[in-house]
Parts: structure tokens; sequence; C-alpha cells
């Protein structure tokens, strides 16, 4: 009988090391993730979208946008897209069909009023975009968190003085206040990224502050403060990490509206300025071409942006349901 | 609740306050003179010495803050800087404008929105609702500029279904006296059914593309918050009492579930505001929005200044109404 009292030394044996028990959580983490179908789509999206955003810049390092323009080639169709469209949609026996040997794909969206590809110019302003919206929700994030959380931490006049001014913030609609910001420091591409940053500063701050506070009051932090922990230790070791999930969902969604607004201001001519491409601006371009007919100087930095923000969003649903299953709808 | 309705009025002072600061100091942030800014590098000394006349920019700071917040508080948002325009006078076109368009889209995804929410919730996790929340999703992805871009290539210049320039034919109301500046509301107080017609078909494009991010949210918020409601209690209560199922989904979800629903309405009504900047300006819809736009580019500065603060203080009003609101439809709600 004596043989099954369990060996005491066991239990240490079995506890896993901090490495393993992350590598475990991460490996829980991506396959609840994996279930859900939005962060699956999503997630393929946003990996197509910063693949061209990385490749196109490298792939084609010695695009002009002043030095493609062809005049001869204003307003081309989109040449092989089209042949194509033709040859499935009408009949081939009143319209012969050109061999595809012979179709040239010189123009596959076709060019704008100066006779640029807006093949080319979609790829480099997807980059632009993409690029811009991503730093500055960094930005944001990073500004917006270290209020958000010291303010939450220390409270009393701190956290007064910091969150009646993100009040001040929000208080204006998004745009709006891009389109103030911009108007005081010039348009151009790095004053509407500052500008999109800063109207996103004050939702990252009320997110970090209400866990930060939530977590104050937790015993471990009462403990680690007891043992004469200081205060930015922490918000470092304590505060930051277990903040760290929420913050991730909002930046996902976060990045879907950056790139509305970037594209927003470029479009209202206050963001990337001539030549230099960029989806918003493409947009402006393409209005003018609009009532000729010329419908895909509009459609493929359009669709370009539907794209990327359905990617976002969609990621960012399904890190919701994974990350914060308090939220879940 | 008088308590609770005083505290929200005396809190908003400061916000308030605080962006007609922000708004004041736009003309002041610029780099340079502002003199110089409106007029150009090739103004003559005596042109500028006019502007910095005419804009008060030769007396302290803090007089000059006082004197636009005073005559902003009496009722005069000033004069634009080029032309000595009077802006009262021209908000009183540009005003209704605005709101004709929020109010006609805010309508539109209000009609679409909650029945598309209803029918999801009962639905739930059918074709129907994956239908739904796709819709929604698509909704809220779609950036207005892209969408306005859209329906005007498809329903204005391919099928040209629809006019999608301006507000009025001009001809139409050459001796149209305005009540309150709405055209569809002023035609039908008049009786004039081909103003009307006009007003409705220049007003559909762009309060159907305002409308499209609102709708969608509303879809999303009202299944869910009916989700919730329909699997409380008294629901099941009121199915084995033998109601019709229209009479539980009306009567006892939906009512149950309006406070979110309120809100979300309030919260995108402020929203608008942003989304008309753009979509006025697609559809060279003479508002408030398209104004703000223009005067930035034509760097009127006051114009700004007052568009700014104006549409600010719209937006944290109708945010406090929203949240007074909540506080009238749930009496459970106790406040102060």
């Amino acid at each position: 009988m004596a043989a099954t009292v369990e060996p005491v030394i066991s239990l240490r044996a079995r506890r896993p090391s901090a490495l393993g028990s992350r590598l475990q959580s991460a490996r829980d983490f991506a396959r609840r993730l994996w279930k859900s179908p939005s962060a699956r789509l999503g997630g393929f999206i946003v990996l197509v979208c910063f693949t061209i955003a990385f490749a196109v810049p490298i792939v084609d390092s010695d695009y002009q946008a002043l030095g493609s323009s062809n005049l001869r080639a204003r307003y081309a169709e989109p040449d092989c897209v089209v042949r194509f469209v033709e040859g499935v949609v009408y009949d081939s026996e009143t319209k012969p069909r050109i061999p595809w040997s012979e179709v040239a794909c010189n123009y596959p969206m076709g060019a704008d009023k100066n006779g640029r590809g807006i093949f080319d110019r979609v790829g480099h302003g997807f980059a632009v975009t993409l690029r811009t919206s991503v730093l500055a929700v960094s930005i944001a994030l990073s500004i917006g968190s270290v209020i958000g959380m010291v303010a939450g931490y220390l409270s009393g006049w701190v956290d007064s003085v910091a969150m009646r001014s993100m009040d001040i913030i929000l208080a204006f609609p998004a745009l709006l206040l891009a389109i103030a910001i911009v108007t005081i420091r010039g348009p151009g591409l790095t004053n509407g990224m500052i500008a999109v940053a800063i109207t996103q500063i004050p939702i990252y701050a009320r997110l970090s502050r209400s866990m930060a506070i939530s977590i104050r009051n937790t015993e471990y932090v009462t403990a680690a403060r007891s043992l004469g922990t200081h205060s930015r230790a922490v918000i470092w070791r304590h505060v930051v990490p277990n903040s760290l999930a929420p913050l991730i969902v909002q930046a996902t969604l976060g990045l879907g509206t950056a790139v509305i607004e970037t594209a927003a201001l470029g479009f209202l001519g206050l963001g990337q300025q001539p030549p230099n491409p960029e989806l918003g601006k493409m947009l402006a371009e393409g209005q003018q071409g609009l009532l000729s007919g010329k419908w895909w100087m509009m459609a493929f930095p359009g669709a370009a942006i539907i794209m990327i923000v359905l990617g976002f969003n969609l990621l960012g649903d399904g890190l919701r349901d994974v990350l914060d299953p308090r939220l879940k709808k | 609740m008088m308590t609770y309705i005083l505290r929200r009025l005396l809190e908003s002072v400061p916000v308030l306050l605080g962006i007609s600061v922000l708004s004041f100091s736009i003309l002041h942030l610029i780099p340079g003179d502002p003199a110089v800014g409106i007029l150009g590098d090739r103004a003559t000394p005596e042109n500028v010495e006019r502007i910095r006349e005419q804009l008060g920019l030769n007396r302290p700071l803090h007089v000059q803050y006082v004197n636009w917040m005073g005559n902003i508080l009496e009722g005069d948002l000033g004069r634009s800087a080029r032309g000595n325009v009077s802006i009262n006078n021209e908000l009183r076109t540009r005003f209704p404008a605005t709101i004709e368009l929020a109010l006609a889209a805010m309508v539109i995804s209000m009609a679409v929105g909650l029945p598309m929410g209803i029918i999801a919730a009962i639905n739930r996790n059918t074709i129907i609702d994956t239908a739904v929340m796709m819709f929604a999703l698509t909704g809220v992805s779609i950036p207005i500029f892209v969408l306005g871009l859209l329906m005007i290539y498809v329903f204005g210049v391919e099928l040209g279904w629809l006019p999608f320039v301006g507000r009025m034919d001009i001809n139409l109301v050459r001796d149209f006296e305005p009540i309150t500046g709405l055209y569809t509301v002023d035609a039908i107080l008049r009786g004039d059914w081909a103003v009307l017609e006009e007003a409705l078909r220049r007003l559909a494009l762009p309060a159907l593309t305002l409308s499209t991010i609102p709708t969608a949210i509303i879809a999303r918020i009202t299944r869910s918050s009916m989700l919730e409601t329909l699997n409380q209690d008294y629901i099941r209560t009121a199915r084995a009492k033998g109601l019709r199922s229209n009479t539980i989904v009306l009567r006892h979800s939906l009512r149950n579930a309006l406070l979110p629903i309120v809100t979300v309405i309030g919260l995108q009504l402020g929203a608008l505001l942003s989304g008309a900047v753009l979509t006025e300006t697609i559809f060279s819809w003479n508002g408030v929005g398209k104004w703000l736009l223009d005067s930035i580019i034509a760097r009127d500065y006051p114009i700004v200044q007052a568009m700014t603060l104006l549409l600010a203080a719209i937006y944290i009003m109708i945010n406090l109404l929203v949240d007074l609101l909540y506080a009238v439809i749930d009496p459970r709600i106790r406040y102060s």
C-alpha cells in the first residue's frame, strides 16, 4: 500500500518554467484566434496589405512620381482588364476576340490625366497611406497609454488635469480636429499624420486609465507597494502587461479609423501633396475623371482603401472576441 | 434630476471654454503674421495693416480673445477676412443646409438600421443574421468619400437617375421666400410640390451616402441590445402567456433594448457633423462643412475660427442631451 504515496518531488518537476508557460499561452491564443472566422479573414487581408506596403517600395525603388508621366497615355483604359471583361461578357461572334497574346498590359489599372499608370500609383499610395496610419496609431498609442496609466495610477490632480484635457480633444469630432490642426501646421503628409495621432490619443488614454485604476486596487499591487516598490516599477511590471489586451484590440480598430482619416485628409487636399501618390489624394483626382466615365481612376484606389479598413475591422473584431471576452457581442 | 441637469451643464462650461480657446488660437498658432497669411506674400504693407486693423491683431492677445468671445456670446460671429461679409448672414442659408442633410441621413439610417437589427436578432445565427452583420461591417469600412464617388458614378453619371450637384435648381426657387431654410420643409409648408420633388431628388444621394455609417452602427447595436433582452425571463413569461411574437418583440423586447440604441443614435448625430464636411464637399452642398473647408483653402481664418467653434459646441451639446435623455428614459438610473 505504501507504493500509492505520490513522491513530493514531482510537484516541482511539473511546474512549468516561465518561458514554457508563455509559449503555452501564446499557442492557446493562436488556437483561439484561428477559430474565429472574422479574425482569420481579417488577419489574411492585413497580412496581404503589409506585404504590399513593404514590397512595393523595395521592388519598385526607383519610382519617380514626376518622371512617370506619359502624355500619350492620358486617361488610358485599363487595357487587359477591359479586354478580359469584353472577352467574357460580350458575344464573341459580333465582337471578335483578340487573342490573349496580342492584348497589351501596359496599364492594368488604366492611367490618370498625366498618363501615369494607376497600378504603380495605387501600389505606392498604398504603402504611403498604410505607413502613415501605422505611425499615427503608434504615436497615439504610446502617448495616450502613458498619459492614461500615469493618470489612473497616481489619481488626484494629475488625473483631473490629464483627463479634462482629453475631454477637450474628444469634444471635437475627430476629422474636424484633424482639419483644424492641419490648418495651423500647414497641409502635408507629416502634419496630417500628427493630426490623426492627436485625435486618437484620448481613446488610448481613457482605456489605459480605466485599466490602471482597476489594477491599482488589486492585492498584488498593494503587496508590491507595501514592499516599497517605486510607482514607475509597479506601472511597468504590473499595469502595462495587464492592460495590453484591450489596448491591442483598440489599436487594431484604431488603425482602420486612421486609414480613413489619413485618406480623408488626402482627399480634401490637406494631406499628401502632388505629385506624390496617396490613396485619398488619388480619389480626389479620380473625382475629376468621373463625369466623363473614367471609373478606373477612382475604383482602384477606392477598393484599396476599403480592403485595408475592412481587414483591420475584421481582425479587430476577432481579436476582441478572443482577448477581451467581456466585450463579446 | 434637476441637480443632475444643472451639474452636467456646469461641467460642460470648462470644456466649452477649452474649445473656444482652441478655436481662437487657430489664428495665432499659424506660423508668421496671419494678415500676411491671408493676403499672400506679395501683399502691400498698407493692405496688411488694414487687415491687421480689421482683425484687431494690434491689440494685446487677451483683449482680442475677450472681444471675440464677447461678440460671440452676443450672437455675432464676426466678419470674413475676404470681402468683409457678415458670417451670421451667410450662416442663415448654410446652417439649414447642413441640418437638412444631417436630419435626412438620420431618418434614413433609423428607418433602415432599426428593422435590420431587429430582424437579425430574431433570426440569430441564420443566414439573414450573417448577411445583416456583413452589411454592417462593410458599412463602417467604406469611407464616405469612396461611397459618395461610387454613388455619383452609378446613379448620377451611368444611370443618370439623380442630380448630384448642389441643393436646388436656382430657377425653381427664384421667388421662394425661406421659412425654415430647409427646402423640403418649406416646400411642404407652401404646398409647392415641384420644389419638394427637386429638393428630395437632390437630397437623395448625399443623404444616402451620409447615412451608411450610422445605419451600420445602429443595426449592430440594435441587434446586440435585442439579443440581450430576448434572453430575459419576462420574455419567456410573455411567450408562455401565448402573446403574439410581434407583440413580444416590439412591446417587450425592443422597448427595453432602446436605451443603448438611443445613446448611439445621439452620438451618431454628432458624428454626422464630421461626415458632413466630406459629403458636402463631394456633392457641392453649400452647408457649414463645405464652407469650413473652402475657408481653410482660402485662408479666411475668421470663418474657420467661427465654424470650428460652432461645430464643436453643437457636438458637445448633442452629447450632453444624450446623457440627459439617458436619465429620462431609464428612471432606474439615479444621478446626483
